[in-house]
């Protein structure tokens, strides 16, 4: 992590070359066409789903995949390509916010410590880290759960929590190498505060870093969630999703084993695709990264 | 190195006592009143005093506080609510499953990762390579609950060649016992080891382009040769960072996988705890997985300072 876009890479390279470097890196191809696809799969199902899986319909319970059916039916003769679409909803929104809780709080720490290095404040941050990093998320979730119960939204705070130290130290190690530039001092000779300087310098050459690290975040949220939803931490009933799906599978997996490789199959190409999608930004942002890698 | 060690046991005890606090707080203060939450809406003053009392509910909550870390440091985690034994004795049963589960799994992660990893560095940009990039790539990605239970399917209800959940108990036996956690160690070791073989690859590649093993190859050693005598050890130092890191996954994950397995381990525990609202339980087992991913993070950081001692003078 220690190893930073030196500037903002994007900014080097014209933007036909940019686009063209893209559309080489395979990995990142393939993982935004899946990405898109389960993103664009989540939105649809907000207007509309083949069918309405409030309806239970015991007369097609357990269908296998079929042609009215294209994945089968659940043990109350729902649809579980409907199910599906409507859990990614569920698993993309819990992910999405988590992220977001973890760079709104994360990026102002980290950049604070990074424009304060050294002092009691840095320190504090650190080990407020530390400290935070041995909470696994799934601890948080069930110190939560014992409180407050069981939700989708507490599935948000458990993973949101777990996210802010990533962020925060990505930050600070990169705010804080951008520190030494020349136009960072240029810009505090020319009178410019700590604050104005962490917003107007260095948050925009770390935002490649944020984005990357962001996307590896969002694939690691889903899989959280999908874990919380399982064990029965997360999103409850009605609300649909990947995790409570296959945790309702598994009394059946026996004579019904389509119930648990559908759900299945949706988290893993959706996470992914995430992580290809992270490697390949990654790639793109820093060429040089893509030489030792490869 | 004293000075380095002093500073980091200190540091250790802040981590505890903040983190013991933290949990204290958010379990026995902000629900309010324990006794009436686990007692529920339709409780009576007079039950709500008694189990008060029990529960020693009375006096300041830094005296409370105080004398639940006195218990624990004496091996008292109190008496659960709803099944009247002491915790500690719930969790010393409990532990017999997860520890030996969550170090199954570390051990076969790492017996999978290393040769995976040596393998695809040495062969880099071979087929082999790709193969064990696109295979690692995939355990990143799949969720080891669902793996789990897709390896029920195939190998305890199709062959039957593995039990389906459930623990033998380490009376039937080790060889009974370790084959009833192999496929939830299995589950558990898959995308550690994943993330392990790409850490390890990604870290030789790093070691084998430095200049010292350019020189070892002047002198006239072969590539495996110079991997082998000098570069596998100095690629070592992020591995074990990440094995270290592991640990608290593999914890937590054991927590996940019981559930898949039915194994009477830390995780059935806690999640039965939840839903009787057994704080004190609840309570206890978090405290104890809190503690040892503080503990392994901290032994990670002095074996660092033992095998490089320029770690010790930068943060010393």
């Amino acid at each position: 992590m220690s190893d930073l876009p030196a500037n903002a890479a994007p900014a080097a390279a014209s933007a036909p070359s940019l686009m063209r470097r893209a559309l080489a890196n395979r990995a990142l191809v393939l993982g935004l066409v899946l990405t898109v696809f389960f993103t664009g799969m989540a939105l649809i199902s907000l207007i509309w789903v083949p069918y309405d899986i409030t309806q239970m319909h015991i007369a097609d319970k357990l269908h296998r995949p079929e042609a009215a059916h294209i994945l089968g039916t659940d043990h109350f003769g729902r649809d579980i390509f409907s199910m599906i679409m409507v859990g990614a909803r569920t698993s993309i929104a819990v992910a999405l916010v988590a992220v977001g809780i973890g760079m709104g709080l994360g990026v102002p720490l980290g950049l604070w410590a990074a424009a304060r290095k050294g002092s009691l404040i840095d320190e504090l941050i650190m080990r407020g880290n530390d400290l935070v990093f041995a909470f696994p998320s799934l601890l948080i979730a069930i110190i939560i759960t014992a409180i407050f119960g069981a939700s989708a939204l507490n599935a948000i705070i458990a993973i949101g929590i777990f996210n802010i130290p990533v962020f925060a130290r990505l930050t600070r190690s990169g705010a804080l190498s951008l520190w030494t530039r020349d136009y960072v001092l240029a810009a505090r000779v020319a009178g410019k505060g700590a604050a104005r300087i962490s917003v107007e310098h260095i948050l925009p050459n770390v935002t490649n870093l944020l984005i990357v690290q962001g996307t590896i975040q969002f694939s690691l949220g889903i899989l959280a969630e999908a874990g919380l939803s399982y064990v029965g931490l997360g999103a409850q009933p009605p609300v649909p999703s990947w995790g409570r799906m296959l945790a309702d599978s598994q009394t059946m997996i026996s004579f019904a084993p389509h119930l648990a490789i559908f759900p299945g199959l949706a988290i893993l190409f959706t996470v992914l695709g995430l992580n290809l999608l992270g490697d390949g930004l990654r790639d793109l942002f820093d060429p040089r990264l893509r030489r030792g890698r490869e | 190195m004293l000075r380095y060690l002093l500073k980091r046991v200190l540091s250790l005890a802040l981590s505890l006592v903040v983190a013991s606090a933290v949990i204290f707080l958010c379990i026995e203060v902000v629900p309010g009143d324990p006794a009436a939450y686990m007692l529920g809406l339709n409780a009576q003053e007079d039950t709500l005093a008694a189990l008060r009392a029990e529960l020693g509910l009375e006096g300041s909550t830094l005296s409370r506080y105080l004398s639940w870390v006195g218990g624990m440091v004496q091996g008292d985690f109190g008496t659960s609510y709803t099944y009247r034994t002491p915790v500690a004795e719930m969790i010393g049963e409990r532990l017999w499953v997860s520890l030996p589960l969550a170090l199954y799994a570390l051990a076969l992660s790492t017996l999978i990762a290393f040769p995976a990893g040596i393998w695809a560095a040495s062969r880099r940009g071979s087929l082999a390579d790709y193969g064990v990039m696109g295979v690692t790539q995939l355990g990143v990605a799949i969720p080891n609950f669902w793996f789990a239970m897709l390896m029920v399917l195939v190998f305890a209800i199709n062959l039957r060649w593995m039990p389906a959940g459930g623990f033998a108990g380490w009376d039937a036996g080790a060889f009974a016992a370790l084959k009833s956690l192999t496929l939830p160690a299995i589950a558990l070791a898959l995308p550690q080891a994943s993330i392990l073989a790409r850490v390890m690859r990604s870290s030789l590649l790093d070691t084998l382009g430095e200049d010292f093993i350019r020189t070892a190859r002047a002198k006239g050693l072969t590539r495996a040769q110079a991997l082998w005598r000098h570069a596998l050890r100095n690629a070592l130092i992020p591995v074990l960072t990440i094995i270290g890191l592991q640990f608290s996954f593999l914890l937590a994950g054991a927590i996940i996988i019981e559930n898949v397995f039915y194994l009477p381990g830390l995780g059935r525990l806690v999640f039965k705890a939840i839903s009787a609202r057994d704080l004190i339980v609840v309570e206890s087992v978090v405290m104890l997985l809190v503690f040892a991913v503080i503990m392994v993070n901290f032994a990670v950081d002095v074996a660092y300072a033992v095998v490089d001692p320029r770690l010790r003078r930068g943060r010393g």
